[in-house]
Parts: structure tokens; C-alpha cells; sequence
């Protein structure tokens, strides 16, 4: 029973925390991007528009919830929530630090700890796929049709080099629990980042994650001068803030396998160790320096015609992913 | 008791949403319907403890080929294919031949024995590396067959794509 209640608050905890997430890191993009633009940003509400992602988000609460007239209610309406539960369900996965133990009782880094967690993440992001076509199709209406095709033939395309990408970590930590990774990484050659050794397969992965969760340059689900808004272009209301933070919570997934899988996850950034000890800190810090690259990609480049981004990614992702896999293979039997 | 109750509702669950997925007139209804279906046999998996069979069966089965099932009905003319009638006229024969398959087995399950053997737990068949090592040393051959019959249809599919391609 004790169990129980302190798996309940755990899992209330996190997904609490992860939802002030996602909410702040809307804010920190449209800050980021206004000063690349030399522009502020938001600054009305709150001391430097600080409240402003609560404003958005009571102003989606109480929006009214259209459906159009000719849509598959339904479908319609389950939509947005398989997207949202994809997106959501990852995080019981995700090692946020190492477990210690408070006499008796181990607190785990994670809310499970799975032996196939890696696994159960790439299962959980191919099902939010699911929601993009449906929502697509019971809406009823070309743009928001045409936008769900694009992005689950972009999903389906990009999550093939980002599995393969990730099984040069596998095969060189010996394991799919994401804490084990994390534990084997600390003594690998030779910084106790698996990006070093396997930076083609991390480039890979930063590429295919920016592709899956459909964020510029890859963002042609969305084109809004083609296509309006893509698959949500029908959705109002509450419905629609469920899509603005699975793609968020698909963001905040990513950066977490990478901090993971390469970049060392709770352990400190090598030679910065004596600031601070191992802990979950290291793990936000790095997952928020990915959010800013994100963010920066995003000012930066421009999006991709749509067979530039086919092409990218089974010509020239997947042999690569699969050379790395090669690769890495030779460095397992010579060393 | 619990593991019977379990194992009773993920039954009763498999075969309720197969008949959903049978009798819905909108296809797109039908794959939805068995996705949840998917979902309930990888339920079953774990409960038999292989996470790793279970896992796979989401990634494989939801992830990639009911995608693909999706693909197709969405290209299909939904208007006409509900308009148009559900089953053919021979399905009350289809039915009573399968009714009398079924009573078959069930007779036929009747005469098996029982050995007095108690059955073997296959404790770390949820382990990724035991099925590996499995894979790779007492079954690599049909292991090796089944990876050539796919690399067929790969190519299959390659060549019938090209040729419409040149026409």
C-alpha cells in the first residue's frame, strides 16, 4: 500500500514538473527567437511577460470547442489525446538521476526502469504518428489531410534512421535500460560522453529528432504559407493545446534520450565535476542547452522542399546510421 | 486467481475487439479498433513475462504495419465503400463453416491429454540478449531463411514499383 502511494506521488510530481516544462519552454522559444530577431519577445504579462504561458494556456481552457459540422466526431475527438498520451507515456522512462537509497527504500531515477526502456520510447513516439493521421483525416478538410499525410510519411521515414542511430549506443553499453546507458557511459573512452565515439550516430539522432518532432527545418507538417496550420488546422480550444504540448513533451523526450544516450545524462559535463555533484541538475542543464540549439535551428534555417527531405532521409541518414552500426561493430571485436 | 483473471480479460477483450474490427462499416473505425487489439495482445505478452516480445509487437504491428494498413484505407473512397453493401451474400455459409471448425477443435482438444510434466517458465525470455543469443546459435538458420524471404519481397516490391514507373 505504502508502494502504491509513493509511486502515485511520484508520478504526480513528474508529470507536473514536466508540464511547467513545457509550458516554460514555449516561453523560452519566443523569448530566444525575439532576440535573434532583435525583437523582445513577450512583455506584457508579468515582469517580462513571465506569466504569459499561463495566460495562453487559461485563454485555451476557456476557448470554445469547435467541431466541424462534416468531421468524424469520434475520431475527432480522440485525436489530439492519442498524441498527447504518446508523447506523455515516454517520460516514465527517462533517468532523471542516478537511484540512491533512504535506509531501507531505493529511489529510482525514473518513474520505471525498465530493461527495454529504450525500446519503450521509440514503441511510444510511433504511436503519437497514430493522432497526426487521424486528426488529419476525421477533420474533414484538404490542408489539415494533406499535413497529416506529409508528417506521418516524415515520421515514419526519420524514425527508422533514429533507431538505427541509437544502436551503436546500444551495442557499446551492452543495454536498452536508459540508467544502465547512462552508468556504462560514465567510463567510456574518452570523455564519458558517447557522443565522441559515436558522433555520427548522435548527429543522426539530433537530425531524425528534429524531423520527428516536426520542428523547423523539417516543420513542413505545418508549412503555414502551404498549408494553414496542417493536421490541427481544424482543432480550437483545448483540443488544440493538446497538440502544442505533445509536440513539446515530443521535444523535451528527445533532448532527454540524447542527454542520455551521448551526452552523459545525470553525470556531470566532464571536467565541470567539481561544481556540482551528479544529480538531476546536470541532467536539466543539459536538456535545456538542447532546447536552445533547437530554438536556434529554428531562427536559423530554412525549411526543406518536401523531396530534399525524403531524399535526406533514406539516402543519406539511413546508410550512414547503418555504416556507423558497421563501424562500431569492428570497434566492439578490436578493442 | 489473479493470473486466470488476467488472462480471462485479456481474452474476452482480444475477441470482443476482433469482432469490432470485423463488423465496423468505416475501415477507419475497423484499424482503430484493432489497434487497441494490438495493444491488448502485447498486454498478454507481459503478462507472460516478455517484455521484449511485447514491446516489439507494439513497434512491428501499431507502429509500422497498421501505419501502413492506415495508409491504404485513407486512399481508399470511404463515401462509396460505406454506402456500398458490407458483406457478400455467402457470408451466413462462411459463418456456419466456422462455427463448425471451431466445434472441432474444441472436440478435438477434449481428447488431448494433459502430461504430468509441470510446464517450463521461460524466466528471462523478456531479456533482449537471451532471445539474441537464441536467434544466433540453435535457430540462426531459419533465422537466416526468414531474413532472405523478406530481402524477396523487398525486392519484389522494388521491381513491381519500377516498371509501373517506365510504363
Amino acid at each position: 500500500m505504502l508502494n502504491l502511494i509513493i509511486i502515485l506521488v511520484k508520478i504526480a510530481v513528474v508529470i507536473s514538473i514536466a508540464l511547467l516544462h513545457v509550458a516554460y519552454a514555449s516561453y523560452f522559444e519566443r523569448k530566444v527567437i525575439g532576440h535573434m530577431q532583435v525583437r523582445m519577445g513577450p512583455m506584457e504579462v508579468g515582469w517580462h511577460g513571465l506569466l504569459q504561458p499561463i495566460a495562453d494556456g487559461i485563454k485555451l481552457l476557456f476557448k470554445e470547442d469547435i467541431i466541424p459540422a462534416n468531421a468524424d466526431r469520434h475520431v475527432f475527438m480522440i485525436a489530439p489525446m492519442i498524441c498527447f498520451f504518446g508523447a506523455m507515456s515516454s517520460i516514465v522512462v527517462v533517468p532523471f538521476f542516478g537511484s540512491f537509497k533512504i535506509g531501507a527504500y531505493t529511489v529510482g531515477g525514473s518513474l520505471a526502469d525498465l530493461n527495454i526502456g529504450l525500446l519503450f520510447i521509440l514503441a511510444m513516439s510511433s504511436l503519437g504518428a497514430y493522432g497526426v493521421i487521424l486528426s488529419g483525416w476525421a477533420s474533414n478538410s484538404k490542408y489539415a489531410f494533406l499535413g497529416s499525410l506529409r508528417s506521418s510519411a516524415q515520421v515514419i521515414s526519420y524514425e527508422v534512421a533514429m533507431g538505427l542511430s541509437l544502436i551503436g549506443v546500444i551495442m557499446l553499453s551492452g543495454s536498452l535500460n536508459l540508467s544502465d546507458i547512462v552508468e556504462a557511459q560514465a567510463s567510456a573512452w574518452p570523455l564519458g560522453w558517447y557522443a565522441v565515439p559515436q558522433f555520427p550516430g548522435f548527429a543522426i539522432f539530433c537530425i531524425a529528432a528534429l524531423a520527428e518532432t516536426n520542428r523547423t527545418p523539417f516543420d513542413l507538417p505545418e508549412a503555414e504559407s502551404e498549408l494553414v496550420a496542417g493536421y490541427f488546422a481544424e482543432y480550437s480550444g483545448f483540443r488544440f493545446a493538446l497538440f502544442f504540448m505533445a509536440e513539446y513533451m515530443g521535444m523535451f523526450i528527445m533532448a532527454a534520450v540524447a542527454v542520455a544516450c551521448f551526452l552523459g545524462g545525470w553525470n556531470p559535463v566532464p571536467g565541470l565535476g567539481w561544481i556540482f555533484p551528479p544529480g538531476v541538475w546536470w541532467f536539466l542543464v543539459k536538456v535545456y542547452v538542447l532546447f536552445f540549439i533547437y530554438f536556434w535551428v529554428r531562427s536559423t534555417l530554412p525549411r526543406y522542399r518536401y523531396d530534399q527531405l525524403m531524399a535526406l532521409g533514406w539516402k543519406f541518414m539511413i546508410p550512414i546510421s547503418l555504416a556507423n552500426i558497421i563501424l562500431t561493430g569492428l570497434w566492439k571485436v578490436v578493442f | 486467481m489473479l493470473p486466470k483473471l488476467f488472462f480471462f480479460y485479456f481474452a474476452a477483450m482480444i475477441t470482443g475487439l476482433s469482432v469490432l474490427v470485423v463488423t465496423r462499416k468505416n475501415p477507419v473505425h475497423s484499424v482503430l479498433w484493432m489497434l487497441l487489439l494490438f495493444f491488448n495482445i502485447a498486454g498478454l505478452y507481459l503478462f507472460l513475462n516478455a517484455e521484449m516480445i511485447a514491446i516489439i509487437q507494439v513497434i512491428v504491428y501499431a507502429g509500422a504495419i497498421l501505419v501502413l494498413f492506415l495508409f491504404v484505407v485513407l486512399l481508399l473512397d470511404l463515401k462509396k465503400e460505406i454506402a456500398g453493401e458490407q458483406y457478400t451474400d455467402i457470408w451466413s455459409i462462411a459463418v456456419s463453416l466456422v462455427a463448425g471448425l471451431f466445434l472441432l477443435v474444441i472436440i478435438t482438444f477434449q481428447a488431448f491429454e494433459i502430461a504430468d510434466s509441470e510446464p517450463v517458465m521461460l524466466s528471462d525470455l523478456g531479456q533482449p540478449d537471451a532471445i539474441g543469443r537464441m536467434l544466433y546459435t540453435e535457430y540462426l538458420f531459419p533465422f537466416e531463411i526468414t531474413s532472405v524471404i523478406l530481402l524477396v519481397a523487398i525486392i519484389g516490391a522494388i521491381v513491381l514499383a519500377k516498371r509501373k514507373l517506365k510504363e
